[in-house]
């Protein structure tokens, strides 16, 4: 199968974060960045596909700066076969306008499949997979937590599992589909060193990204308000009657 | 004056609780804009036109109702059409939906269809003449960007809890609306919907939340959190990601930013120690309480309430005194 893996780059969020002087971007400096972690699952979810459906290709595509082309060469040390980096200088918060370059990309290009990530973990947004498939008129499932694929002669279908709130949906879906992965689908493999030197023959595409217009724009960036430091009510068991006390007169939850 | 479209969800044939914060929300921006109607819209199987009246009393002045037997389960291609085609003609100046799995995999349907700006997860939301502004914390919770939404209708996914649902009665009138898409052409098809014992209430809507972490030491330990879950009486069980990856607890359960994100009324955490993976999934709960042997631990920067100390002896304690507490009620 042919199955196409959109990756974001994005900064690791378990570093201190500082808002920059526009007051409406992150302040770049130090941070580190890596592959968006649900896109991480959804290369896996790609690779393990074509190791159990026989030879296929996994292609992975990114939008974004030339920085980018570093997390397409992570997922091409991974295993992906080659990459496509689809170039703009700035990645616009509005994940329709990319959705529409990844759309342009994608709509002739053959893929019995194309996976997303959930969600990326900087933006939050969880709207580019599920945009891409409505401007591609494919169908879609979201959030997907296990994947049953029957293939034979280049047709296919697919069963899927995804999670709501306090129940679990069973959904069935023909190919080629646009489908978004969720976490623990399986445990991503890290790059071999083997990968790593591979990688380094896998061809890279890049030419400039058709995105689509931008009407959603972050007007200002802020860090969240601290919580007011609390206390520590005492030590032990015996501390649980002043806690029920706090809880019930003055937080007033119980 | 604006006309607002909320996109209210059904589960098992009855409105979720994020169908009513969104009628809410709708009504409120409406209300705040010189007093435009609130449009609700429900998709459902038989009977779903009885039980979508009642979004009446939380601000719709009307609830357009999509019956049809093929939707009992519900589907996203034909429920995304016909949000899509109301849209279109209806003459709305925003749609809310609720930023649940549902309407999370809607939203972006409508508004690549529709050719409209969208703004996920939001917390708040207000009308300008020349804009949509909309709050959304981005970087799992780490900050808070003020999104700006050019163009109308605008779209907003409202992040569950975020506003509490107010009786605000309306008329409610149900009319019966059409699909935007025939059933029997969808391609994606919900072939089951497994609900979790319905006793149990779910993470997103329970008062009280009380989470494990990897200081319960087993997964049969989790007998001490689920006690004092049941103590309260209307807390739901969580747990950190380190647990759901060891098999503990369901992956469902895990509170975090690769998890579920709540806010409930009191959150009480035992035995986690707080990292950025989880606090990013329940900062905003409005009380905390931790119970951690280390005092040193991340999750006293962040809690109202601590104890210090080992938790097999506290938590057992707790449960009692909280039992006694709501047998006083």
């Amino acid at each position: 199968m042919k199955i196409g893996v959109c990756i974001r780059r994005v900064p690791d969020t378990e570093m201190r974060f500082a808002i920059a002087p526009d007051g409406q971007s992150l302040d770049q400096t130090g941070l580190k960045f890596d592959i968006s972690d649900f896109d991480g699952y959804a290369l896996e979810v790609a690779l393990r596909l074509n190791e159990k459906h026989g030879p296929g290709e996994v292609v992975v595509l990114s939008v974004g700066a030339d920085s980018t082309q570093e997390i397409i060469r992570k997922a091409l040390s991974i295993g992906a076969d080659r990459g496509i980096h689809l170039a703009a200088p700035q990645v616009p918060f509005d994940g329709l306008s990319i959705a529409h370059a990844l759309a342009a990309e994608l709509r002739e290009a053959g893929f019995d499949l194309i996976l997303f990530g959930r969600m990326a973990t900087d933006t939050g947004n969880a709207t580019v997979g599920p945009m891409t498939a409505e401007l591609l008129g494919l169908p879609c499932v979201t959030a997907v937590t296990a994947l049953e694929l029957a293939v034979t002669d280049g047709t296919g279908t697919g069963t899927a599992t995804r999670e709501l709130e306090g129940a679990t949906e069973s959904l069935s879906f023909p190919l080629p589909a646009v489908l978004t992965i969720d976490e623990g689908i399986a445990r991503p493999r890290l790059p071999s060193l083997k990968g790593i030197m591979a990688a380094k023959k896998k061809p890279v595409e890049s030419r400039p990204a058709a995105l689509g217009p931008v009407r959603l724009t972050i007007d200002r960036l802020e860090l969240p308000a601290e919580r007011a430091a609390g206390r520590i009510v005492g030590e032990g068991a015996e501390a649980v009657p002043e806690l029920i006390r706090l809880l019930r007169e003055e937080a007033k939850v119980l | 004056m604006a006309n607002l479209l909320a996109v209210a969800e059904l589960r098992a044939g009855a409105p979720r609780k994020v169908a009513f914060e969104v009628v809410t929300a709708a009504r409120a921006a409406a209300d705040a804009s010189g007093g435009g109607e609130v449009h609700a819209i429900v998709l459902g199987g038989a009977g779903a036109a009885s039980v979508a009246a009642q979004l009446g009393r939380y601000g719709a002045d009307l609830v357009l109702v999509v019956e049809h037997p093929a939707l009992e389960r519900g589907n996203a291609e034909v429920f995304s059409a016909t949000v899509a085609a109301r849209l279109r003609t209806g003459g709305y100046r925003a749609a809310v939906f609720p930023a649940s799995a549902q309407g999370r995999d809607l939203a972006p349907r409508v508004a690549a269809a529709l050719d409209v700006a969208l703004a996920s997860d939001v917390t708040g939301f207000e009308l300008r003449d020349d804009a949509l502004i909309a709050r959304h914390p981005a970087y799992i919770g780490k900050a808070i960007a003020t999104l700006r939404l050019a163009g109308t209708p605008a779209l907003v996914s409202l992040r569950p809890g975020a506003v509490a649902p107010l009786e605000r009665p309306r008329a409610g009138t149900v009319e019966l609306l059409e699909p935007g898409l025939d059933p029997a052409k969808a391609r994606v098809v919900v072939t089951a919907v497994t609900v979790r014992a319905a006793a149990r209430l779910d993470l997103g809507e329970a008062p009280v939340v009380v989470s494990g972490g990897r200081g319960l030491k087993a997964a049969e330990n989790f007998k001490l959190v689920e006690d004092l879950a049941a103590a309260f009486g209307n807390a739901a069980v969580g747990a950190t990601r380190a647990v759901t990856d060891d098999g503990w607890r369901p992956s469902a359960d895990q509170i975090g930013q690769t998890g579920r994100t709540v806010s409930p009324s009191l959150y009480v955490a035992v035995g986690i120690s707080g990292a950025i993976q989880h606090l990013a999934g329940m900062r905003t709960a409005r009380v905390i309480v931790a119970i951690n042997r280390d005092k040193d631990a991340p999750i006293f920067k962040v809690a109202d309430y601590g104890i210090v100390g080992d938790l097999f002896e506290i938590v057992p304690r707790l449960t009692e005194e909280v039992r006694k507490a709501r047998a006083e009620h």
